[in-house]
């Protein structure tokens, strides 16, 4: 499936979604469509690899989750983003649907405190459980001491 | 599908209140335990005899040869320092030639190279393969990280130093420090073994260079 | 000799449906670093593997916010450690993206023979561990790994005469590289590569010969190709399963175009054909370095001579991913730019965070000894993982 494609495909199926041409085609949704877009990427876009799924703190406009996907066959990449909203923290997960899924989206919840619905076993996963605060947010400050350590 | 995770009870932190009383844990020995209070008096014993000096440093001469010649590091490798500290225990700057057998297990070695970055995720599982270790035993800190949190130092997770969860005898600086650097470490250690003391103070570390 | 249904009875009443809990715990002589692996037995089998990771987690991505782009690739060498140079080219890159900064020919030329010495380096460490793990510090596995470790100091001997340090190094900068090869290095590689390149055949032969690597190797942790596109394992993992994804051909950076080298592809998608796949891969590197030297341009090293560690590079607003084939696999930064020196948002794509997911879907129905082999054979470095 080619870019062009793959874009007409992606406008006829959700109205309200932006794509911007180039490598990767990146592609934004509300977050309403978000599980129904990466669905939608594996079987009709063929895009069956996942790379990876982050987050970005943009601080007054919220948090915003991305995520790539590529179609190794057709050499064909795919970024998908979705921006949750002042204040939101909560977002679907794509665990059911790509297994890389699981440990990206724990760590999304370990650094961002996003919490993935439908993620079958969501704790933290680099910190430790008993840690408080999530480091990446832009409220966090990166030498944030942590008792016994000075 | 999964088993229960265990619960492995947290490890006794010693709290320092302050700096003075880290220092004084790193310098002296234990002196009440049984084995110590046995062991002054045998010496004591043996002073009551004219010459018995002698017989005393010829003793402890031998015995810190013997320490010196066979300290067997625990592979404790955590980052970057861990892969130098395996090219320190391979064919060209053999270790094996100083005595050091790099030997897995913590109830079998005498010294801890602390290769890497001590993450607050990590500090309490270091303590427990520290504690694991009998005494007499050292701990080298190979790397900035280990010396005082390296190039992560700002981080929120990173230790700031190996020194704050157990006492260092040698620091070895660099990032990583080439195995020239390490090899200089261990015979510092091994001068530092030469004037060991069951009991009483230990030898003061050497210099901390970031 | 007890028969077959003999032995059968005997291991199934024997192992039945209780369940220990064992720790392979972060330190562990084959872990590879830090690492803890609660494994759940039934018997000998494993039934379910939680990894548990985050022992060497140092607070890269957000350290990324707080220093330039000229500070920064020094620290970026250290997440995978063991081929630093991969993770400098891939925030390098996309720095570079972002700005629109150009690269001269003979600075992408260096970046290529940098980063295929690195391959090279970092895959005699992985068969050294691997065949150590498999083998016993003590016992047979030793010898490749000390051999390997021979081989490895010569490439790293380069390297030191190159940028001055053998590990982690600051060589990569935005623009282009920061140091140029010094007289004689040339000539000193080609006899370094040689070297290697006859040295890896002895090594080969010795390994398949020996009928205990093959039983440990073959059959053992197979991954089939959907559950590895699924999860996004990338590199040897990918192509030991059989799809022929290599970043260098299929998406080429840095004038990787010109060169001419083959991509190994195997379909068994056991610990042996990820074996052979690097392997190969040995051959072909060292061939992408000869071509490199040959054909390597004149000209300037850095379209921005002047950025040494202290100097401040604007990039405008923008983003980009930027993704390098680094030895483990797809090595990515994402990086966030908003018009000042430094980064807005940085993420890594670690190809060792993406391989080590796939553990606990492979590991279970093997015996605890495959554990370690097949650990081994996915090449985990934590300073990726954990970043």
């Amino acid at each position: 499936m080619s870019p062009d494609d793959a874009r007409s495909a992606i406008g006829a199926r959700f109205s309200g979604a932006e794509v911007r041409t180039g490598t990767p085609l990146v592609v934004t949704v509300a977050p309403g469509h978000w599980a129904e877009l990466a669905g939608f990427a594996k079987e009709t876009l063929g895009c069956c690899f996942f790379s990876f799924l982050t987050a970005v703190d943009w601080k007054e406009q919220g948090l915003e989750v991305v995520a790539k996907v590529d179609n190794l066959d057709d050499g064909l990449a795919v970024m998908m983003k979705t921006r949750l909203g002042p204040g939101v923290s909560t977002c679907a997960s794509l665990t059911p649907i790509y297994r890389g899924a699981n440990w990206m989206e724990r760590e999304c919840w370990d650094m961002f405190g996003i919490r993935f619905e439908g993620h079958p076993d969501l704790r933290r996963i680099l910190l430790e459980d008993t840690w408080e605060g999530h480091p990446l947010l832009k409220s966090y400050a990166v030498d944030t001491p942590h008792p016994p350590y000075r | 599908m999964k088993g229960p995770i265990p619960e492995i009870p947290a490890p006794i932190w010693r709290n320092f209140k302050d700096l003075q009383e880290w220092e004084l844990l790193h310098k002296t020995r234990p002196v009440d335990d049984k084995h110590s209070v046995l062991f002054e008096s045998v010496t004591e014993g043996i002073h009551s005899f004219p010459g018995g000096f002698v017989v005393t440093t010829a003793a402890d001469a031998f015995l810190n040869w013997a320490r010196k010649s066979s300290v067997w590091p625990v592979t404790f490798g955590l980052a970057c320092c861990a892969i130098e500290m395996m090219a320190t225990f391979c064919s060209r700057f053999d270790v094996e030639r100083l005595g050091m057998v790099p030997w897995a297990s913590p109830r079998h070695s005498d010294l801890m190279i602390v290769s890497g970055t001590v993450t607050i995720k990590m500090a309490p599982m270091l303590l427990r393969i520290y504690d694991q270790m009998p005494d007499p035993k050292w701990a080298v800190s190979m790397g900035s990280c280990a010396n005082s949190g390296g190039p992560f130092r700002h981080g929120y997770h990173v230790v700031k130093g190996v020194d704050r969860v157990i006492p260092v005898d040698v620091y070895v600086p660099g990032c990583p420090p080439p195995p020239e650097s390490l090899l200089n470490g261990l015979l510092l250690l091994q001068e530092q073994i030469k004037h060991f003391k069951r009991t009483g103070q230990r030898a003061a570390p050497n210099e901390k260079v970031d | 000799m007890l028969d077959q249904s003999t032995v059968a009875r005997v291991e199934l009443d024997w192992a039945g449906p209780e369940r220990i809990t064992m720790n392979m715990g972060p330190q562990h002589p084959s872990s590879h670093g830090v690492f803890r692996a609660i494994v759940t037995l039934e018997g000998e089998t494993v039934v379910a593997v939680d990894a548990v990771i985050g022992y060497l987690h140092r607070c890269h991505e957000k350290l990324a916010e707080t220093l330039t782009y000229a500070q920064y690739p020094s620290i970026a060498s250290k997440t995978d450690y063991v081929a630093a140079m991969t993770s400098e080219f891939a925030y390098v890159m996309a720095a570079e993206e972002i700005g629109k900064v150009e690269v001269p020919k003979r600075a992408q030329y260096l970046r290529v023979i940098c980063a295929e010495l690195q391959r090279v380096a970092s895959h005699l460490l992985w068969l050294g561990t691997w065949c150590m793990d498999m083998g016993g510090a003590l016992g047979g596995g030793a010898t490749i790994f000390l051999y390997c470790i021979r081989e490895r100091e010569d490439i790293l001997d380069l390297f030191e005469s190159l940028v001055g340090a053998r590990l982690l190094y600051g060589f990569y900068q935005v623009g282009g590289v920061r140091y140029d090869i010094p007289d004689g290095w040339a000539a000193q590689c080609r006899a370094t590569i040689d070297r290697i390149d006859q040295r890896i055949g002895e090594y080969e032969q010795m390994l398949e010969q020996n009928p205990f690597f093959l039983a440990r190797a073959k059959g053992v942790g197979v991954v089939s190709r959907e559950l590895a596109q699924d999860v996004g394992i990338a590199g040897p993992l990918l192509r030991g399963s059989g799809i022929p994804w290599d970043l260098r051909r299929t998406a080429p950076y840095s004038s990787y175009e010109d060169f001419d080298f083959r991509i190994p592809v195997e379909t068994d998608g056991d610990c042996f054909a990820r074996y052979r796949v690097r392997m190969v891969e040995f051959r072909e590197a060292i061939k992408i370095v000869r071509q490199a030297l040959d054909k390597l341009p004149a000209g300037p090293i850095s379209s921005r001579p002047a950025l040494k560690s202290v100097a401040q590079i604007r990039i405008q607003k923008g983003e980009s991913y930027a993704r390098v084939e680094g030895p483990r696999g797809e090595v990515g930064c994402y990086l966030i730019a908003d018009g000042s020196a430094k980064p807005y948002r940085m993420k890594w794509r670690g190809a060792s965070f993406s391989n080590l997911s796939i553990l606990p879907h492979i590991i279970p129905g093997h015996k605890v000894a495959d554990v370690v082999a097949i650990m081994g054979s996915v090449d985990p470095v934590f300073g990726e993982v954990d970043r």
